[in-house]
């Protein structure tokens, strides 16, 4: 039926060039309201016609105002019911509806007057002859002829609600470019049909609506710190470095302190920094001449060396422990290349570790730490601070500046701070280092060999980069995975 | 890293420099710049009013100084930079405004040198003991608050809370030797300690100072012994109970004009650095500036020994050597200028290749060459130092399990899970009783001193921790689908250390059904990535499920994933007693394989 009507309306277009919708809507005998929506999904169709909003007012009588011109206006009522004697108002008031609107207005009208007898008012005629214009006026109005009553009475006549101003919102039509009497209903998608019988050419295209947004298309997605790890693993292949086995948490004091030269009464080996094994609680499988050297030169020195002057304890080495470090790994791996004939290597790691430490916004027990090395004959602090600004290049920081430190298994040691553009200041990044002889020689590494080192966390770089303040927002159950699904790319270059 | 508080005014008083405010750079920014070329940070700008307040509540602070303070941090082997007077030194003579001083410990007059003897019963708590004594000193506040704060630093770092050394330091006008270090049952040792107010026994004083705020961290040092360490004058008077308490008798006031002091020790060693790190601090107040007097030492077995020290110890290092490690190439008058100002008066050698470096006893953190070479870094600037790329050639490669996960990770985030990244240590409930199982069952690796639940063992399985992201993430549109591929730690005694890693895969579903095929879906897909077929016949190649009964899963709907004839793994749906305990409400379906025979 409806597009029996939108043919309808276009034959009228076409007849008439130009119509109103409110003309339609009469014309046709439908209501006004259908008409537009059917004008609407015309519009929709292309430029089959054109549409020009018209706002058009008009005065309408109201129901009292129809009354008014039915049997006279109240003050009229009024006048004419008072005889010529007078008549007690209360008398009046009481015969006549809407008595006490025509009383004022027929005494504001001078018509009539009101004296008093014996205390009681009686109302009187004051003119004997008198013309009734409201009720005039809205005929006037109720025939079609509006401009005929001024403007100010109008205003008064709606005052008094018998007049009332209609505003009616309807729409011109006219012929549109694609202008035709027959309807086509626009397609809104291509369909294989289409191509195939070529009806496509025919047809018109429902236009898209280009601000709303696509549907969000199914996927998974990586974890936010994980694309960093994959980033930093990146630059190390970059840079040329081989990745270390490190995908064993569970580490011997031996490995994890001893073979660093870190001391057996050192503080990092206190319960309160390093979480120790109580099942399986010791190791027992060392290269035994490797330990021998180890304890000589923590407990008597060598190698140069004063060593550290305290007995020496393989109790405290066969303790296990959750690494503190990768640089456990990295002493094994030193250990291993020291066992044939000695090669140039670079090695890297981004694994867990663990720490015994007090939770708190930026502290977990178990982060990620991002450990590189560079073994060769003769390098230099020099190389090491080349190696780091190429590596924090790759990380878009180029400002880096170098503190002295202090590191058990490092000399010299040097913490790394980098300027951040974004903060304004100085913050440290990682540390770094040459590894202690005490270190690498008693591995059987050739005395001109050193290792330059170097780790951070991979937390702490993804914090700042994403503005995050809670580790917990990052790593943890109670990552928030609608963060995780809403990460962009990692580019640590931008 | 140790931490101290100075005074800024009197350090600054004490540099004999003036640090005013200039236009762009602040006082602390300089005095920060300063110690950052040094090694040193300028932690906090603060006054111990503040410090007091944060601590202990603003009602405590009334009336505290509110002079600046400085707090400075100190690599942990600097124990001569763990007081004003030796940060102080450090400086000046880093700045070149001050050679370093000359220490030497003299020996009084024959039968005039105090001696302090050892019993054999120390044998039995705390063998070691060194001695000597600071010969008319004059303290004021500063400097005598200072002594005590060095004394407070020492303990806590290099005395390991005093249980390797204890320090006691006593005003030596009020005791007579020669002194006894002995120890003895706890109810024989009877005296007035340190600020009481009269004498109790050693097992009372114990019991007195288990509620001490400070001293009841040090307790256990000795509390089971069943001697105490204690330390008494000719006449009986009790100097100290090491490692707890000094007498009251002895003790040193601003008055006092020569100090004796005694370390007790489990390390002779640290003994020997923690009195040399004393008499270097403390000797410039004494009227021979610098100089400590000698005090024997008797050993049971009739050795005597002379401490303090003092030991100047002499190396050469190699110039080119030098210049190699840091990558610089300076002469060899330059490196030994370079060291001077670094507390290490050098020369350089006859042959003008060898600088002879002297190592006094207030730098006992060197102990190697390459400790001299860090020196020569630190003094030369580290910013200074060149750049340069090493010129190592070598090939990148990757360790191959870390490449098979990733690839895998890629694949199962691209078949529509989203990865999560959970914690490897978790409770024994997580991996044992909230999957129904008996945590002795579990080849699990045990933590003996977690701080709390949650970090009770290493985790065997990732389940767990996808169910708590889960619970975590409820407000997530269902369905959830989560992974993660990451390692679990299995004790195995075949392993170098009893325990090893096992990476593994894990994925599951959560909706308003469980969705065993999604994850059965999931698993087929894998299969194919890793060209494993599907097995029809069950056999060694390929891949198949069968039907098993696991506690944590739902009864007639979970299996075990076998991969050439090898278990791999398991999946199912959840029991709903497990959905519970993970406090969750709807049904999960998982996945977890090792995806290490895959290598």
């Amino acid at each position: 039926m409806s597009s029996d009507l939108s043919e309808k309306i276009l034959e009228y277009v076409d007849q008439l060039g130009s119509v109103d919708t409110l003309d339609l809507a009469k014309h046709m005998q439908v209501d006004h309201q259908k008409v537009v929506g059917i004008v609407k999904s015309l519009q929709a169709a292309g430029d089959l016609i054109t549409v020009e909003q018209q706002v058009s007012k008009r005065w309408e009588l109201t129901d009292e105002g129809k009354t008014v011109v039915d049997k006279g206006s109240h003050e009229f009522l009024v006048y004419s019911a008072i005889p010529a004697e007078g008549i007690a108002q209360s008398a009046i008031m009481q015969a006549i509806p809407n008595a006490r609107v025509g009383f004022s207005k027929a005494m504001s009208s001078g018509w009539i007057t009101v004296t008093k007898n014996a205390g009681e008012p009686i109302v009187a005629r004051k003119v004997d002859d008198i013309k009734d214009t409201v009720r005039d006026h809205l005929q006037l109005i109720l025939a079609k002829s509006p401009d005929e009553v001024t403007d100010e009475q109008k205003q008064e006549y709606k005052k008094r609600k018998l007049l009332q101003e209609v505003v009616t919102k309807s729409f011109l039509l006219g012929k549109g470019k694609n202008f035709a009497t027959s309807v086509e209903k626009p397609e809104t998608e291509l369909t294989q049909e289409m191509i195939a019988s070529g009806s496509w050419k025919e047809k018109n295209f429902k236009p898209y609506n280009l601000d709303s947004l696509g549907i969000s298309p199914e996927r998974g997605h990586l974890h936010t710190l994980l694309k960093v790890r994959d980033q930093f693993r990146q630059i190390f292949l970059e840079m040329g470095f081989s990745e270390m086995p490190t995908n064993n948490f569970v580490e011997s004091s031996f490995w994890n302190f001893d073979a660093l030269f870190q001391p057996q009464q050192h503080p990092a080996r206190d319960a309160h920094d390093t979480f120790f094994i109580s099942e399986p609680k010791l190791s027992t499988k060392f290269p035994s001449d490797y330990l021998e050297r180890v304890r000589r030169v923590h407990s008597e020195g060598g190698y140069g060396s004063q060593g550290y002057g305290y007995e020496w304890k393989i109790k405290e080495a066969q303790k296990n422990l959750l690494r503190t470090h990768t640089t456990a790994v990295s002493a094994r791996m030193l250990y291993q290349l020291a066992q044939k004939e000695f090669h140039p290597a670079k090695y890297f790691s981004i694994d867990r570790v663990f720490r015994n430490e007090t939770l708190d916004a930026t502290h977990l027990a178990e982060f990620y730490q991002v450990e590189g090395l560079i073994v060769d004959h003769n390098l230099t602090l020099g190389d090491l601070i080349g190696t780091l600004y190429e590596f924090f290049k790759k990380l878009g920081i180029s400002q880096l500046n170098f503190k002295p430190a202090y590191n058990p298994y490092t000399e010299p040691s040097m913490e790394i701070f980098c300027y951040h553009t974004g903060l304004h200041k100085w913050i440290e990044v990682g540390n770094s280092g040459v590894f202690r002889p005490e270190m690498l020689l008693p591995m059987g590494l050739p005395e001109d060999v050193n290792v330059i080192a170097w780790g951070l966390s991979l937390e702490r770089p993804t914090m700042i980069k994403y503005g995050l303040n809670n580790i917990r927002d990052l790593v943890g159950p109670r990552v928030n995975i609608q963060m995780v699904h809403d990460n962009p790319i990692c580019r640590l270059e931008k | 890293m140790p931490i101290i508080g100075v005074k800024r005014d009197l350090l600054f008083k004490s540099l004999g420099q003036e640090y005013i405010h200039f236009l762009f750079s602040s006082a602390d920014d300089q005095f920060s710049d300063l110690c950052f070329e040094f090694g040193l940070e300028l932690d906090e700008v603060t006054t111990e009013k503040q410090m007091i307040t944060n601590e202990q509540g603003a009602e405590q602070s009334a009336g505290a100084s509110e002079d600046i303070v400085y707090r400075i941090e100190i690599p942990a082997n600097r124990y001569d930079l763990l007081c004003l007077e030796g940060l102080v030194l450090g400086l000046l003579v880093f700045q070149g405004k001050l050679s370093p001083p000359r220490y030497k410990a003299v020996t009084p007059e024959k039968g005039s040198v105090q001696k302090l003897i050892v019993t054999p019963a120390t044998k039995l708590i705390r063998p070691y003991a060194v001695a000597a004594v600071l010969r008319n000193i004059t303290f004021n506040q500063d400097s005598y608050k200072s002594f005590i704060d060095l004394q407070d630093k020492l303990h806590q770092n290099i005395c390991r809370k005093r249980s390797l050394v204890a320090i006691g330091t006593h005003d030596l006008d009020t005791v007579v030797g020669p002194f006894t270090y002995d120890a003895k049952p706890p109810s024989d040792i009877k005296f007035q300690a340190l600020n009481q107010d009269k004498e109790y026994t050693a097992t009372e004083l114990m019991d007195l100072y288990s509620t001490h705020a400070q001293l009841k961290q040090y307790l256990h040092i000795i509390k089971d012994s069943p001697v105490y360490p204690i330390i008494y004058d000719k006449n009986g008077v009790v100097l100290s109970m090491p490692p707890i308490i000094n007498g009251n008798h002895s003790r040193i006031t601003l008055n006092t004009r020569n100090v004796f002091i005694e370390c007790t020790a489990l390390d002779l060693t640290k003994a020997k650095i923690v009195l040399d790190t004393l008499i270097c601090m403390f000797s410039q107040y004494c009227i021979d500036k610098y100089t400590a007097e000698c005090c024997e030492v008797l050993l049971p077995d009739g050795t005597v020994t002379r401490y303090p020290e003092l030991a100047y110890r002499e190396e050469v290092v190699n110039i080119q050597k030098t210049n190699t490690y840091i990558g610089i190439s300076e002469p060899a008058d330059k490196i030994a200028k370079l060291l001077t100002k670094m507390c290490l008066k050098s020369e350089v050698a006859n042959s003008e290749d060898q600088v002879i470096v002297e190592v006094p006893p207030s730098r006992h953190d060197v102990i190697h060459a390459c400790d001299i070479y860090e020196d020569v870094a630190v003094s030369y600037g580290y910013n200074n130092i060149k750049k340069t790329i090493p010129k190592t050639a070598t090939i990148g490669a990757q360790f191959p399990l870390n490449k098979l996960s990733d690839q895998l990770r890629e694949q199962i985030a691209q078949a529509g899970f989203t990865e999560v990244l959970t914690f490897s240590l978790c409770s024994r409930d997580d991996i044992a009783t909230k999957l129904g199982r008996n945590i002795n069952d579990i080849p699990a690796v045990h933590i003996s001193n977690p701080k709390t639940l949650e970090f009770q063992v290493a985790r065997t399985t990732l389940v767990p921790g996808l169910l708590k992201t889960l619970a975590a993430n409820k407000k997530m549109p269902l369905p959830m689908k989560l992974f993660e591929v990451s390692d679990v730690v299995i004790r195995d005694e075949t392993a170098e250390v009893g325990a090893r890693n096992e990476r593994r895969g894990c994925a599951l579903n959560c909706n308003r059904t469980p969705g065993f095929e999604i994850i059965h879906g999931l698993l087929d897909r894998l299969m194919q990535l890793l060209e494993i077929p599907r097995s029809s016949n069950k056999d060694m190649t390929g891949y198949y499920l069968q039907a098993v009964d696991d506690p944590a899963y739902f009864p007639q709907r979970c299996a075990e994933v076998v991969a050439n004839g090898q278990v791999i793994g398991i999946m199912g749906v959840l029991h709903p007693d497990v959905i519970m305990k993970f406090e969750l409400t709807h049904p999960v379906a998982c996945l977890e394989i090792n995806i290490e025979p895959f290598v």
